[in-house]
């Protein structure tokens, strides 16, 4: 980094740090756009393998190439507006879903010290961010004109805002036990393996923040706002080509976004389960030793694996009734957080904080 | 920790509170009496509590955001006392309504909550907050006969009304601690002083604001528009409540805002406390007169009464602010026997609402009838009652200051009044009841009917029961 | 021009613009989109004043939370906008004459001495606003952050007082009781003699 800054000394130093900040978030998107695009592949994979089928094998070698022809497809179908809809809101929607999720990777700390913008309140920046994206589902759900579309909108809006309360409240459980917004510091916090990462002493706020973040993505089985067999599919029934392929971006950015935050807030994110375990000099060895040491790695490995949970849930659980989503929602998820949080702040005034 | 001793009535209001919001979960629909018994409990307790911790000077607590002194100590005691006197007259009247929820009485015991902390409050915060607890649970409860359109339409009025009035309050207090930098009552007045400027114009507006919400809150004309509507329209037990308790919190307003915290004022909102001391007393008495509907007719006399605590407080000197100290404990008692009497009466199924529906209330209850009398007749301020001796001391102090023509139009103005309330007792005692009326009330409203009426005599014949406390509140 | 007060005029324009639009423009749902944006902006100009607690919390709270609930609301509302224009042109003169007053008050108000205040010296590199935010919160305003809460409860009991109606035809789902059925409660196996097709004789 510092490399490319000194070839670019001939500017003047401000437009600098605007080219470095551009290099840095292409960075990070091209990788999360690779990645969206083959979760889908994933997806449909290792559903298919639930399901004991093989899933798509015929574009390229074993499919892999199935993404690029399903983005290409999409990129020359035809944008249809509905008649009578907003034209405007209709089709900024999308890109108010897709703006939140991509801005938020601003503050998620990759490996020591890469991150894009260190701010204190990072963790609520976060949730700031998380709470617009349902600006653009609702707006998709009115702007259509359709009724399908707004009732997806509708459920939509009441369930996200319900379940971004026990999300909240879970990440104050993260805060109080770090005693930072900081996302960097969080993981700091959490140094020294996998006996202290945040996941054990609170693992009830680890599993309502995830099963929240499921919500919150709109996945299954909390997904009655697509709802196929209902409401077809929900806010984005009238949409059709790249402002459909949008959304379907942005929802599995989301996924890979809430992946990501659990890894970094509970499970330690880049760092190595074995730091501490394992003797110190196991980490010098040359190939094995940085594997087994602290690094993106580890982030990118865990966040693989709240994904793969993610696939797993669609295809073993059935969808959840609207009431039954707002039940789970308010009667069992948010007195758990309450709980929890009453506890922690107890155990933080006595003193005893084993993650400390 | 010491802190936490000058708040503990409140600290004890809320947790209790919280306890009784539990309690009431757990009950079955017929036992709804124990929380009724329980939350008469809790005022008795805090009662007591205050009693027995009245400290020996002014305490302020909280970063002197908190004051506690024997002024706040007896407003906050008449509040119990005519908390719980509403409630005792509620239960049946809500038991025939159907309202009969736990509801009422834990909206009115938070209510409670925010009058005691605005009686407290010694800075803009605490009082704004206080007054949006309070406010917001009157809201409430007026809505709370959810099935009728014109409690929901009266409820409308007053929040969206309400609302318009702690905007603008909390406009002049913005501007307020703009000026002088701090939220503390007790500094602005010191800075105000400090400042010498106290007559910038900026200074000026502040005050109009802060004085218009406080007048919106009393119910002074010009800002009078929604007393009427919403006596009418709430439910008589909720009116019963927003006509008595929370007047004592709003001249607990007065006091802290503008008699502590703008006295050096005085000069300026002289002028706008003249005013509205004058149309409320010719508007509240003139158009009480028309009314049939006795619940209107009340609502334009509290008006009235309301104009009188104003002359009380623009005297400016301590007697003064005593009398009106006075003036709006009595009243606070009156208008909660006279809407309990209308509260414990039935007129073939029906509720009271007019003044004719009282016909005959002689020839059936005669106790009932000389207890509304008594009231009334307290309300006119006839020697005798402590209505009198309430309207004589604000004229002395008055006229002690030089506002004789002041004083000889409240006179005229009280005479004018004397017409509908002695209309009221033409109806009790000379009409021919031409239907049913049956007095529908428990034995804990018959007794505290009689305990209200007599307590008009008994403090009108020995004054000096009452009249010391309100002159050591202000002695300091 | 330094950069952030390129930024300031930026935001305060469109802030400006949006509460503008806010209140002129026809459609709700247009409006409550402007307030979005209005919200947006002030959340970004007070993460300018180094308050970025507040700044995220804005945007948290009011945006993400109460203005959604407020956009769900209005959707579903089925207003007439005409009907609730017709007064617009009647009043129009008297809230002219209010907002002038208040505008001519608020600029004389703020030419008052104590405002020509300059800027507060830049805070410390490891000056932490939230922390700061919360140490005065939970000691110095211990009491009005208590009463705030109280006053939170008080909304949260009125709303479920006044819309909380139990109606006895509502069906609910036990999932106990369902799960408890056995065989006997919902189905009974009946013992039929068979019945005899008589042919009546021709």
């Amino acid at each position: 980094m510092d490399k490319i800054a000194s070839l670019l000394g001939f500017l003047p130093e401000s437009v600098v740090a605007i080219i470095m900040i551009l290099i840095k978030i292409i960075l990070i998107i091209v990788p999360i756009m690779v990645a969206v695009a083959y979760l889908t592949f994933a997806e449909r994979k290792i559903i298919g393998y639930i399901q004991v089928r093989i899933g798509p094998n015929r574009v390229g070698p074993k499919g892999w190439l199935q993404p690029i022809a399903d983005a290409l497809k999409l990129m020359t179908k035809e944008v249809i507006l509905p008649e009578n809809a907003n034209r405007f809101l209709f089709l900024i929607a999308p890109l108010l879903v897709l703006g939140p999720a991509l801005a938020a990777w601003a503050v998620i700390p990759f490996n020591d010290g890469w991150i894009l913008s260190n701010i204190n309140a990072g963790l609520l920046y976060i949730l700031a961010l998380t709470s617009l994206g349902v600006y653009g589902v609702i707006l998709a759900g009115w702007a259509s004109n359709s009724k399908y579309a707004l009732l997806g909108g509708l459920r939509t809006a009441a369930q996200l805002v319900s379940y971004e309360i026990a999300m909240g409240f879970a990440l104050v459980g993260v805060l109080m036990a770090t005693g930072s917004l900081n996302l960097e510091e969080i993981v700091n916090v959490q140094r020294g393996g996998i006996h202290h990462w945040l996941f054990i002493p609170l693992i009830g706020l680890f599993l309502v923040y995830f099963i929240a973040g499921v919500a919150e993505t709109n996945r299954a089985p909390f997904d009655v706002a697509e709802g196929e067999s209902e409401i077809v599919a929900g806010f984005h029934v009238e949409y059709s080509g790249m402002a459909f392929a949008i959304f379907f971006l942005a929802e599995y950015a989301n996924m890979i976004l809430i992946s990501a935050l659990t890894a970094t807030l509970f499970l330690g994110g880049w760092l190595s389960p074995f730091e501490g375990l394992l003797p110190a000099s196991v980490f010098e060895i040359p190939v094995l030793g940085s594997l087994l040491g602290n690094g993106i790695h580890w982030l990118v490995f865990k966040t693989a694996f709240f994904l793969l949970l993610f696939l797993w849930f669609r295809a073993t659980f059935p969808r959840y009734r609207y009431d039954q989503i707002m039940r789970l929602g308010w009667k069992v998820l948010i007195p758990v957080t309450l709980v929890w949080i009453f506890a922690e702040g107890i155990a933080i005034a006595f003193g005893w904080t084993p993650w400390a | 920790m010491s802190d936490l001793v000058p708040v503990i009535p409140e600290i004890f209001i809320l947790t209790m509170t919280c306890v009784l919001l539990l309690v009431d979960l757990f009950i079955k629909e017929d036992q709804r009496d124990i929380v009724y018994w329980f939350s008469l409990a809790i005022l008795a307790s805090a009662f007591l509590l205050t009693y027995q911790g009245q400290p020996s000077e002014r305490e302020l607590v909280f970063g002197a955001s908190f004051v506690r002194d024997s002024l706040s100590d007896i407003l906050k005691l008449f509040v119990y006392v005519v908390s719980a006197g509403v409630f005792i007259y509620a239960r049946d009247y809500l038991k025939l309504k159907g309202m009969y929820k736990g509801e009422f009485f834990l909206l009115g015991l938070f209510a409670v909550l925010g009058m005691m902390l605005m009686i407290s409050s010694a800075s803009f915060l605490t009082l704004y907050l206080g007054l949006e607890l309070l406010a917001l649970s009157l809201y409430a409860m007026v809505a709370l006969e959810y099935h009728s359109a014109r409690a929901s339409e009266a409820a409308m009025k007053y929040f969206v009304l309400g609302a318009v009035a702690s905007g603008i309050l909390l406009y002049g207090m913005s501007i307020m601690y703009g000026l002088t930098g701090t939220l503390n009552i007790y500094e602005i007045q010191a800075r105000l002083l400090e400042a010498g400027d106290a007559g910038r114009t900026g200074v000026a507006f502040a005050m109009v604001f802060i004085l218009v919400g406080v007048a919106f809150k009393l119910g002074a004309v010009p800002f009078h528009m929604w007393v009427p509507d919403v006596y009418d329209g709430a439910p008589t037990a909720v009116t019963n409540f927003i006509g008595s308790a929370p007047k004592i919190a709003a001249f607990a307003m007065v006091v802290r805002l503008v008699i502590e915290g703008m006295g050096s004022l005085h000069e300026q909102w002289l002028q706008i406390f003249l005013v509205l001391a004058v149309l409320s007393l010719l508007i509240g008495n003139v158009l009480a007169i028309p009314q049939t509907n006795i619940k209107r007719m009340l609502a334009y006399s509290t008006i009235a009464h309301i104009g009188f605590i104003v002359l009380g407080v623009l005297v400016g000197t301590a007697d003064g602010y005593s009398a009106a100290l006075f003036y709006t404990l009595v009243y606070a008692l009156m208008s909660m026997g006279g809407f309990g009497v209308l509260l414990m009466l039935r007129r073939e199924g029906q509720e009271i609402e007019l003044i004719n529906d009282l016909k005959g209330l002689n020839d059936r209850h005669p106790w009932l009838a000389f207890m509304m009398m008594l009231l009334m007749i307290s309300m006119i301020g006839i020697p005798g009652t402590v209505g009198f001796v309430a309207k004589l001391w604000v004229l002395e102090a008055l006229i002690h200051e030089g506002f004789i023509s002041l004083a000889v139009f409240a006179v005229v103005m009280s005479v004018i009044g004397a017409y509908y309330y002695l209309r009221v007792i033409k109806t009790l005692y000379f009409d021919k009841p031409d239907s049913e009326l049956v007095m529908t009330s428990n034995w804990d409203s018959r007794l505290l009917v009689s305990a209200n009426g007599l307590a008009m005599l008994v403090l009108g014949l020995f004054p000096g029961l009452l009249v010391p406390l309100c002159v050591a509140a202000f002695a300091g | 021009m330094t950069f952030q007060m390129f930024l300031f005029y930026f935001f305060a324009t469109i802030q400006v613009f949006a509460g503008l639009r806010m209140i002129s423009v026809r459609n709700p749902v247009h409006a409550a989109l402007f307030l979005v944006l209005s919200f947006v902006c002030a959340a970004s100009l007070w993460i300018l004043m180094e308050a970025e607690f507040l700044g995220l919390l804005i945007v948290l709270v009011y945006v993400g939370a109460v203005l959604v609930l407020f956009l769900f609301v209005v959707m579903m509302l089925d207003i007439n906008i005409a009907q609730i224009r017709e007064g617009f042109a009647r009043y129009l003169p008297i809230a002219a004459v209010a907002a002038l007053v208040m505008v001519v008050q608020m600029i004389w108000v703020l030419n008052d001495k104590v405002f020509k205040a300059s800027a507060p010296p830049p805070a410390l590199p490891e000056y932490n606003n939230t922390e700061a935010l919360g140490e005065v919160l939970y000691t110095q305003y211990v009491l009005q952050f208590e009463i705030a809460a109280v006053i939170l409860l008080v909304a949260i009991i009125a709303a479920i007082a006044l819309t909380l109606r139990k109606r006895p035809t509502t069906k609910y789902q036990n999932p106990g009781e369902q799960i408890k059925v056995k065989r006997n409660d919902r189905v009974r196996l009946v013992q039929m003699k068979a019945e005899k097709n008589e042919v009546e004789p021709e």
